[in-house]
């Protein structure tokens, strides 16, 4: 199964100080370690919120929100794709990795939907209509 | 909100993911040190169990792994001074452990990168040695999974549908012939790791086509015991990046299993490759696979070898974004090499596959009756049923009838078996109708 591990921001984070030497140094091990094991598939760090925007639904219409955001704790500093067992595997790398920051912080494990997770939903009606809007977009791409 | 570290079956499940982890370095480690897998595996286990009774009380300690380690280390001991193992053993273990002890007594804090090249080492050993052609394939394949896949026996009985009694007994005979063939534990290294390589990439590859087209059972595909696979391939490719087919086998499974949930029907049944919803394809993966694959041909100045060649295939389809746009000769050209260095009837089936694409089922069907007569091919329900789909192409009907009915006799799977029927009685129906015009 497969995770999406978030790291979560905090206030030096969302100011942009940008990770010390060691830091960087420890973390680089870390993600050797995780690759060495087979268990990291993706992984990036983000930039603060300053530097994002938000696009917000309602109806038919869209509101742009330009960063930075405040609900700090909420925002999202960085994040991998672990592939693994278990849940409890995945708990088990994650506690291994250094305190990605300076102060206190947290890091959320999200398990990422495979197919068979929409199982049902999925019905052979739905399957053959996702088939029809695919071949309509081919041709479309095709003219 | 619960710790994770908390008790009863909560805890039984964390100590199950350690294991899962740590599991596999251990029994290297311990195996480099009492030179006996059987024997490492016992004692790693028996530190499993002291685990269990202790971690209820103490918790989980910050480094299970060490913890772990050292515990192996004091039953070795204990049972070396207790005279319980043979004499042999016990020598071997005297020493090894007090090189050991002596080695950690006086360790500096620079030995940590040397600590780490010893882990890798340590698991190529033991790659090495499960994969060893002393053993049957089918024992390398379980001491694999089990040793270094952290798979327990009743999951491999279960993925090979296979009763756990006779993995049982497979794994304990391989541990014995090890023994007794007294295989070295060591990472082969020149002419001999070139000529041993293949075993290993053989026996990770042969599980990652159980799970991808699974031979036997009702089920189509076993996408877990393709993530085993693609687990140890990518595990492989960080322990030897300089080798060129290990990142060719890696990319080849990366690529194959982006299409892995595009390949099953809501109803289980399989989806052949041009019939896929190529939006379902695993963008990630795909992205993987072609970077392992770019990798393996810097690595390749002198010629591509088969993974690394099948990967390049796998790479033309996940490069087009619809059938039609498929480079179909350059998987030509691909399959020439692939035939030329393999000389497999298998591979010149699929050429001829990747040939009617190119350039029309006639020439295909030219190549593919070619091969009726291949012993190797008696008894492969994908010549007939290749051949099927190339007369159907060419308005033989009767004759695909004929050729689709003979595949679905010939295959154990209960899936494919029923696409293959249901083919046929399409054709049985459309029968009557005038034969299309041939192309």
């Amino acid at each position: 199964m497969r995770f999406m591990v978030m790291v979560k921001a905090t206030q030096d984070s969302e100011q942009g100080a940008l990770p010390r030497e060691e830091m960087l140094s420890a973390m680089g091990s870390y993600n050797e370690e995780l690759a060495k094991a087979g268990v990291m598939l993706a992984g990036e760090g983000l930039q603060p919120s300053s530097k994002g925007a938000r696009v917000q639904f309602s109806g038919a219409s869209r509101t742009v929100v330009d960063g930075p955001f405040a609900e700090t704790k909420e925002l999202v500093a960085g994040f991998w794709i672990f592939q693994t067992k278990s849940l409890e595997e995945c708990i088990e790398w994650v506690k291994r990795c250094p305190n990605p920051m300076p102060g206190p912080s947290e890091i959320e494990i999200r398990q990422v939907f495979e197919a068979e997770d929409f199982g049902e939903q999925f019905t052979p009606e739905l399957q053959e209509r996702a088939e029809q809007i695919y071949e309509q977009v081919n041709k479309n791409a095709g003219q | 909100m619960s710790a994770s570290t908390g008790s009863g079956p909560e805890l039984r499940r964390t100590i199950d993911a350690v294991w899962r982890i740590e599991s596999p370095r251990l029994i290297a480690g311990l195996t480099r040190m009492v030179r006996d897998v059987g024997f490492a595996e016992d004692l790693a286990q028996d530190a499993l169990v002291v685990a269990l009774e202790k971690w209820p009380q103490s918790g989980v300690p910050d480094n299970p792994g060490a913890w772990l380690m050292a515990t192996a280390k004091h039953r070795a001991i204990d049972l070396f001074r207790r005279g319980e193992t043979l004499q042999e053993k016990q020598e071997l273990i005297a020493h090894r452990l007090e090189q050991d002890l002596a080695d950690s007594a006086s360790a500096d804090p620079t030995t940590e990168a040397a600590a780490a090249a010893q882990v890798g080492d340590d698991l190529l050993g033991l790659i090495f040695m499960c994969c060893h052609p002393v053993l049957a394939i089918e024992a390398r394949v379980a001491l694999t999974l089990r040793l270094l896949g952290g798979l327990t026996t009743d999951e491999i009985a279960r993925a090979f549908l296979t009763p756990r009694a006779t993995v049982q007994q497979r794994i304990v005979r391989a541990k014995r012939t090890l023994s007794a063939a007294r295989v070295p534990f060591e990472v082969p290294a020149g002419d001999e790791l070139a000529e041993r390589l293949p075993a290993v990439l053989g026996v990770i590859y042969l599980v990652f086509n159980e799970g991808y087209s699974a031979t036997a059972g009702s089920d189509w595909t076993r996408p877990e015991l393709c993530e085993d696979a693609l687990r140890l391939g990518r595990i492989l490719a960080e322990l030897m990046p300089r080798d060129a087919e290990v990142h060719g086998l890696t990319a080849l499974m990366e690529l194959q299993a982006s299409r892995l949930r595009a390949r099953r029907g809501p109803d289980g049944a399989p989806v052949l490759l041009l019939d896929q919803d190529r939006s379902r394809w695993d963008l990630l993966l795909i992205g993987r696979g072609l970077k392992a694959l770019d990798r393996a041909e810097a690595l390749s100045p002198g010629g591509l070898g088969p993974y690394t060649l099948q990967a390049a295939i796998a790479a033309c389809h996940a490069r087009a974004r619809a059938p039609e746009l498929t480079d179909w000769e350059r998987i030509v050209a691909l399959y020439d090499g692939l035939a030329a260095l393999t000389g497999s009837p298998v591979v010149e089936l699929n050429r001829a596959v990747a040939v009617a694409m190119a350039f029309g089922p006639a020439a295909g069907l030219e190549l593919v009756d070619a091969l009726v007569d291949a012993r190797e091919l008696s008894g492969y329900h994908l010549l007939p049923s290749v051949r099927a789909d190339l007369l159907e192409r060419l308005g033989r009907r009767e004759e695909a009838y004929t050729e689709l009915t003979r595949a679905a006799g010939m295959t154990d799977n209960e899936q494919e078996r029923v696409l293959l029927l249901e083919r046929a009685a399409g054709l049985a129906r459309d029968a009557p109708a005038p034969p299309p015009p041939s192309r």
